[in-house]
C-alpha cells in the first residue's frame, strides 16, 4: 500500500478546498439560511409539527443531507474531472499507485470537505432552531457514510464525464429531484399511498430517515433498512470504481 | 551495459483499429541518452505513454530495470520519470508543492533538501512559492522536468522537453540533461528540434508509422548519410554553368547568382581546392562563401520519405 501517495492526493486536493475557504463556509451558512427563511418561517408558520417534531427542527437533517450529497457530488466529480480536464491525470496514471490508493486519496477529501460543510451547516441551523440530538454517534457515523458514498459516486460521474455540462448532468437531473422527493421537507407518510409506494423506490429517502432518526428517533423506514440501504449503494460504487480502473474506461486509452 | 529498458514486439491498437505501435522491439541501455524521431502521429508519444502506464498495450511487452510493466508495475514505475509533451500542470498551484505532491506519489518521503537542489539546478529556486500560472512557458516547462526528478528516476522519458523553450533555456536544458547522465540517469526523448538530438543523444531511432524503422548511433548516422554543402556567391550571375565546372557536382541556385557544391566530409579528397581553382580559371568573381553540414534534420526526412516509399512499393 502506497500511504504515501494517499496522502499527498488528500493533501493536494484539501489545499484546493483552503485556498476557496471563505467561499466553502460562507455558501453553506447563507443557503441555510436562506432555507430556514423560507421553509422554517414562512411554511413553517403554518406547520406546527411533523411526527411530533417542530417543522424548523423537522426540516435539518432533511437541510443537512441535501448539501452533504450535493458537495460530496460536486467535490468528488470535479476533484477527478479537473486533473483530466488540465491533463494532469497522466501524472496519477504513470505513478506507481493502484485505484484504492487514488480512490482513498479523492474521495476521502470530497467527504472531508463534504463532512465539514455538513457541520457548518448544523451549527447554523443551531442559531434558528433548538436541536437535540437524540444519537450522536449513529448521526456521525450516517453523515461519514453518506459523505463517502456520494464522494464515490462524484467520482463515478467525474471519471464518466466528458465536459463540464455533463459533469452538471447528474446532480443536476437526477441527484437534485431524489433529495427533494427523498423527505427532506417533509414526511413521507404526508404523502398519497400512491406517491409513498414510488418514493420507496428512491435510495435518499433512507438516508434522510435513517439520519432523521439520528437526531428525533423517529423515521419514515427502519433504521435496519436505512442502513442496509446506504451500505448497499456504497458497494454499488465501490464496485463501478474497481471496474472503471481495472479496465482503464475514460481515463487509459 | 545491460540494457535497462527492453521493449520486446509492443503493439497499440486503439478501438476504431488504428494501429498507432505494430510490434516495436527496443533496447534501450543504462546511462544514454537515445532520441527517438518521426513525425507527428508516428507513434512516439504513444510508446512513451504506454511504457509509462498511461496507455494499455495491445500486446507485447516491456520491462524497466527488469521489472514488467504490467505485472510489476509498482517497481517498474518508481524507476521512471515522464515529461509530457503538453504542459500539463494545475494553474493554481505552488511550484515547491508541485515537487512534493510528485515526490509524495511515488511512495517517497518528503525531502526539502534535494527539492532545493532540483529547483536550484532548472534555475526556479526563486520561484518555488509562485504560483504556477504567474510562470513562463518555459518556467513551466522547467517544472514539469522538476516534478519527473523530484522522485529520483533513474529512467527520465522527454517528450519533446524544449517546445516553446527559448534558445538560452533549450542551451540550459541540455546541460542539465547532460548532467543527468553523468549521474547515470537513462534519458529517452523524442523531439523536433533535431539539432538536439544531434547535440545531445548518443543513439537515435527513427520511428515511422508505428515501426522502428532504425537505431543507430549518432554519429554513425551523420556520417553515413551527412553531407556537407558549399555555397558560392557570385558577384555577377550566371546563365549556365562553364565547361570548367562541369566535372563537379554543383549546380546554380538563386537565378544563377550562387553556386551550390555538394561533397563527403569523409572522403580524402573535398574537391574544395581544385574548384576553386577552376572558378579563377573561368574567370567568375566570387562575393561570398558559405559551408553548411546537411542537417540530422534532412537525413531525417529523406529517411522517412525512403521508409515511406519502401512501404508503398512492398503494399
Amino acid at each position: 500500500m502506497n500511504l504515501l501517495a494517499v496522502k499527498s492526493i488528500y493533501k493536494a486536493e484539501m489545499a484546493r478546498f483552503f485556498r476557496t475557504i471563505g467561499q466553502s463556509f460562507i455558501s453553506p451558512v447563507i443557503s441555510t439560511s436562506l432555507y430556514f427563511v423560507v421553509f422554517g418561517a414562512a411554511i413553517g408558520s403554518r406547520i406546527q409539527e411533523v411526527e411530533g417534531v417542530p417543522y424548523g427542527a423537522f426540516i435539518v437533517p432533511g437541510l443537512i443531507m441535501l448539501s452533504v450529497i450535493m458537495q460530496s457530488i460536486s467535490n468528488a466529480s470535479f476533484g477527478i474531472y479537473f486533473p483530466k480536464f488540465i491533463g494532469t491525470i497522466f501524472e496519477l496514471l504513470s505513478a506507481p499507485v493502484n485505484f484504492l490508493e487514488i480512490v482513498l486519496g479523492f474521495v476521502g477529501a470530497a467527504a472531508t470537505k463534504a463532512l465539514f460543510i455538513g457541520l457548518v451547516i448544523l451549527g447554523t441551523a443551531a442559531l434558528f432552531v433548538d436541536l437535540t440530538i437524540q444519537h450522536p454517534v449513529a448521526m456521525i457515523a450516517f453523515l461519514v457514510l453518506t459523505c463517502l458514498t456520494f464522494s464515490l459516486m462524484g467520482f463515478i460521474i467525474g471519471i464518466w464525464a466528458k465536459n463540464f455540462e455533463q459533469l452538471q448532468l447528474v446532480p443536476l437531473l437526477i441527484v437534485t429531484p431524489l433529495v427533494f422527493l427523498g423527505g427532506s421537507f417533509y414526511s413521507v407518510t404526508m404523502l398519497p399511498p400512491f406517491w409513498q409506494t414510488v418514493t420507496m423506490f428512491n435510495p435518499v429517502l433512507y438516508l434522510i430517515s435513517g439520519f432523521r432518526w439520528a437526531f428525533f428517533g423517529v423515521s419514515d423506514v427502519s433504521i435496519g433498512i436505512s442502513l442496509g440501504a446506504i451500505a448497499v449503494f456504497f458497494v454499488i460504487c465501490l464496485t463501478i470504481v474497481w471496474w472503471i480502473f481495472k479496465t482503464g474506461w475514460r481515463l487509459r486509452d | 551495459m545491460a540494457a535497462i529498458l527492453q521493449i520486446r514486439d509492443l503493439k497499440k491498437t486503439y478501438e476504431g483499429g488504428f494501429e498507432a505501435l505494430k510490434g516495436i522491439t527496443l533496447d534501450i541501455e543504462a546511462g544514454e541518452i537515445i532520441a527517438l524521431l518521426g513525425p507527428n502521429g508516428a507513434g512516439k508519444t504513444t510508446l512513451i505513454s504506454t511504457i509509462c502506464g498511461i496507455t494499455e498495450p495491445t500486446s507485447g511487452s516491456a520491462t524497466v530495470g527488469g521489472h514488467d510493466i504490467q505485472q510489476e508495475f509498482r517497481k517498474a514505475r518508481s524507476m521512471i520519470g515522464l515529461v509530457p509533451q503538453e504542459i500539463n500542470l494545475e494553474p493554481f498551484s505552488v511550484v515547491e508543492d508541485n515537487l512534493h505532491y510528485s515526490r509524495g506519489l511515488f511512495g517517497k518521503p518528503r525531502d526539502e533538501a534535494l527539492v532545493e537542489r532540483i529547483l536550484k539546478r532548472l534555475s526556479l529556486w526563486d520561484k518555488r512559492r509562485s504560483r504556477v500560472r504567474e510562470l513562463s512557458g518555459g518556467m513551466k516547462r522547467r517544472v514539469l522536468i522538476a516534478k519527473a526528478l523530484a522522485h529520483e528516476p533513474r529512467v527520465l522519458f522527454l517528450d519533446e522537453p524544449t517546445a516553446g523553450v527559448d534558445v538560452g533555456l533549450r542551451k540550459d536544458m541540455w546541460e542539465t540533461v547532460a548532467q543527468l547522465k553523468s549521474e547515470g540517469v537513462t534519458i529517452i526523448l523524442t523531439t523536433h528540434y533535431i539539432e538536439e538530438a544531434e547535440a545531445m543523444a548518443d543513439r537515435v531511432g527513427v520511428i515511422l508509422k508505428g515501426q522502428i524503422l532504425m537505431v543507430e548511433p549518432t554519429q554513425d548516422l551523420m556520417r553515413r548519410f551527412g553531407r556537407k554543402e558549399l555555397r558560392i556567391e557570385l558577384r555577377a550571375p550566371l546563365d549556365a554553368l562553364p565547361a570548367q565546372l562541369s566535372d563537379y557536382d554543383i549546380e546554380l541556385a538563386d537565378e544563377g547568382q550562387t553556386l551550390v557544391y555538394s561533397y563527403d566530409t569523409h572522403a580524402d579528397r573535398t574537391g574544395i581546392a581544385g574548384l576553386m581553382r577552376s572558378l579563377n580559371e573561368a574567370g567568375i568573381v566570387l562575393r561570398d562563401v558559405q559551408t553548411r553540414q546537411s542537417s540530422l534534420e534532412e537525413i531525417f526526412v529523406d529517411l522517412v520519405s525512403e521508409g515511406s516509399t519502401e512501404e508503398e512499393a512492398t503494399a
